[in-house]
């Protein structure tokens, strides 16, 4: 199958400063694909190449067999800015019908989308009045018009609440099992770790880690961490059983590679009725984050 | 088609809830109504209608107001946008920047024409009221109309393009009002102390006509006292009207508008969100 974007050695420079050095990445239809890095790692400049935005110094990028700012790729993607911002003396609704005649569709479907991203009842007030959260679902709303092929989704839950965080990716989810693809970016570790098919690390322009999360985890080969719970007055017999184990809280914190994972469990087993629990802990999104963007680095 | 009409609506409705439809028309009626008024005194003594006199006063006022509405209405067009933060989504949009200028572009100039047809409505009005032969002005009137229109057309162009060379609206304020001093005020000041420096010589027989007509403003005033007859009644740079053919400031009227959205359009162009 084509993949709805392709970016292959892509390079973007400002003056000599590289802010994406030699990125290639693929989405396929329907993948939900998370981008991640720091401030300043080039999410946003990748995200500007795809919609023509900013010109990119070389490398080659297709969306759908188009290039990108192209009237058809135009037409085939849909962009979710940080922080969407419309102007404000325009209702939620009127700013609607604008963007889907843009897209040459019928505009008696604003009332629809308002309606489904949640802002029914407030589509006839001025976006000048609106909290932030509503502007980013005005903003929501604009992307989901005419099927889109691609969605770029910059920072799309920034200003949401935990509840419409989760509406937000159910969204997401109805869009991708019908073939869009979806690319976005997020500080959320926590959210995007359930939510998307794939992950893209980014540091300093440089693509430093791409796979599932299951991928990642087993190339990072992070510590897992153990938390064992020794039944009352074992503590201490615990501890001297298991070297490097320390006390936290009443519970004994240890660390082991993830080879040994097993065997260490196995030692703990041992120890029979004096453990009252074993908790196991993978290394989290977070930590994977932290272990791949100090890798790449220089 | 739908994108450059769906953005000219969206435009225009904006434009309304900024006041700024109400601001043009108000301004326009106003001072039509003050010139028709205080016009009426010189008519006796120049035999000619006092229709034809509103218009030559009209045509003064003119070269002044309309620059700066078109102005105040444009210097946000760009700018605006770019600070607000709604331009990298509009871009992402498949909308081509022509587009979006001509869509702002025909809800300005669509305010700009409904100020100029009350004001000179209202001079219509109150020169039939007081003299029947104020019928004979009545083509002057239209051409005053169609050609204030086409002035409008060339400053928001010019307005669209400062606005996007200066990315933010404060910075876009500043040239604009540099322009309108520039081209409107300082310009002719500039020209009538040249010629009079010049006493006669080169620059006032060859350079200074080719000054008028390159600059908007004065090639708008031009040709509505030389098509008109009105050089009477004009004074300062407008006395030169005699001097240069019709043609020659018909043609500057012409393609200034056109001149100013290439510009425009060129400058859009070199925005990057």
């Amino acid at each position: 199958m084509t993949s709805t974007l392709t970016i292959s050695d892509l390079t973007k420079r400002f003056g000599d400063v590289a802010a994406l050095a030699g990125v290639s990445l693929s989405v396929a239809p329907g993948e939900r694909v998370a981008l991640l890095g720091h401030n300043g790692a080039g999410k946003s400049t990748l995200m500007k190449i795809i919609l023509g935005l900013i010109p990119m110094s070389s490398g080659k990028v297709t969306i759908c067999d188009a290039a990108p700012g192209s009237a058809a790729a135009r037409a085939a993607v849909a962009y979710l800015p940080e922080n969407a911002a419309f102007h404000p003396a325009l209702t939620g609704l009127e700013q609607t019908r604008h963007y889907l005649r843009l897209r040459g569709e019928d505009p008696g479907l604003a009332m629809g989308l308002m309606e489904k991203v949640g802002l029914g009842p407030a589509a006839r007030r001025r976006i000048g009045t609106y909290s932030k959260g509503m502007r980013q679902r005005v903003g929501l709303a604009q992307a989901l018009i005419g099927h889109p092929r691609l969605l770029v989704l910059d920072e799309p839950t920034s200003g949401l609440d935990p509840v419409s965080r989760r509406e937000f990716y159910a969204l997401l989810d109805e869009l991708a099992a019908q073939g869009s693809s979806i690319l976005l970016s997020s500080h959320a570790l926590t959210e995007v770790e359930a939510r998307t098919d794939r992950i893209v690390i980014l540091s300093k322009g440089r693509l430093v880690a791409e796979g599932t999360l299951a991928d990642l985890r087993r190339r990072a080969d992070l510590p897992v961490t153990l938390h064992v719970t020794a039944r009352n007055g074992c503590a201490s017999d615990v501890a001297a059983q298991l070297p490097g184990a320390i006390l936290v809280d009443g519970a004994l914190h240890m660390t082991c590679p993830q080879s040994a994972k097993l065997e260490t469990m196995g030692r703990i087993a041992a120890l029979g009725p004096k453990v009252a629990d074993l908790d196991v802990l993978p290394p989290s999104l977070e930590d994977l984050y932290a272990h791949f963007s100090q890798r790449g680095a220089p | 088609m739908t994108r450059i009409l769906s953005t000219a609506l969206t435009e225009f409705r904006i434009a309304l809830r900024n006041r700024w439809v109400a601001i043009a028309l108000v301004l326009m009626a106003v001072f039509s109504l003050v010139l028709s008024l205080a016009g009426s005194a010189p008519t006796g003594g120049l035999g000619i209608d006092r229709l034809s006199v509103a218009v030559a006063s009209l045509t003064s006022l003119s070269v002044y107001l309309i620059p700066l509405l078109a102005l105040l209405m444009s210097f946000d067009a760009i700018a605006g946008e770019a600070e607000r933060g709604t331009l990298p989504l509009l871009l992402a949009y498949p909308i081509a920047r022509e587009e979006i200028l001509i869509g702002k572009l025909l809800a300005h100039l669509a305010i700009l024409t409904l100020a100029v047809l009350l004001g000179h409505g209202i001079a219509a009005a109150v020169a039939l009221w007081t003299d029947e032969n104020a019928l004979d002005g009545l083509p002057a009137l239209a051409r005053l109309s169609w050609s204030s229109v086409l002035l409008g057309a060339t400053f928001l162009g010019a307005g669209y393009a400062l606005s996007s060379l200066s990315r933010r609206p404060s910075g876009a304020a500043g040239l604009t009002i540099g322009l309108w001093l520039g081209l409107v005020v300082l310009y002719d000041l500039a020209l009538l102390s040249a010629i009079v420096a010049d006493n006669g010589g080169w620059f006032t027989i060859h350079a200074f006509p080719i000054a008028l007509l390159a600059n908007p403003a004065d090639a708008f005033r031009l040709f509505n006292l030389t098509a008109s007859g009105a050089t009477a009644a004009a004074a300062g740079v407008g006395g030169a009207a005699d001097a240069i053919p019709l043609w020659q400031s018909l043609t500057s009227v012409l393609l200034w508008p056109l001149a100013a959205l290439a510009i425009a359009a060129a400058a859009f162009r070199k925005v990057t969100p």
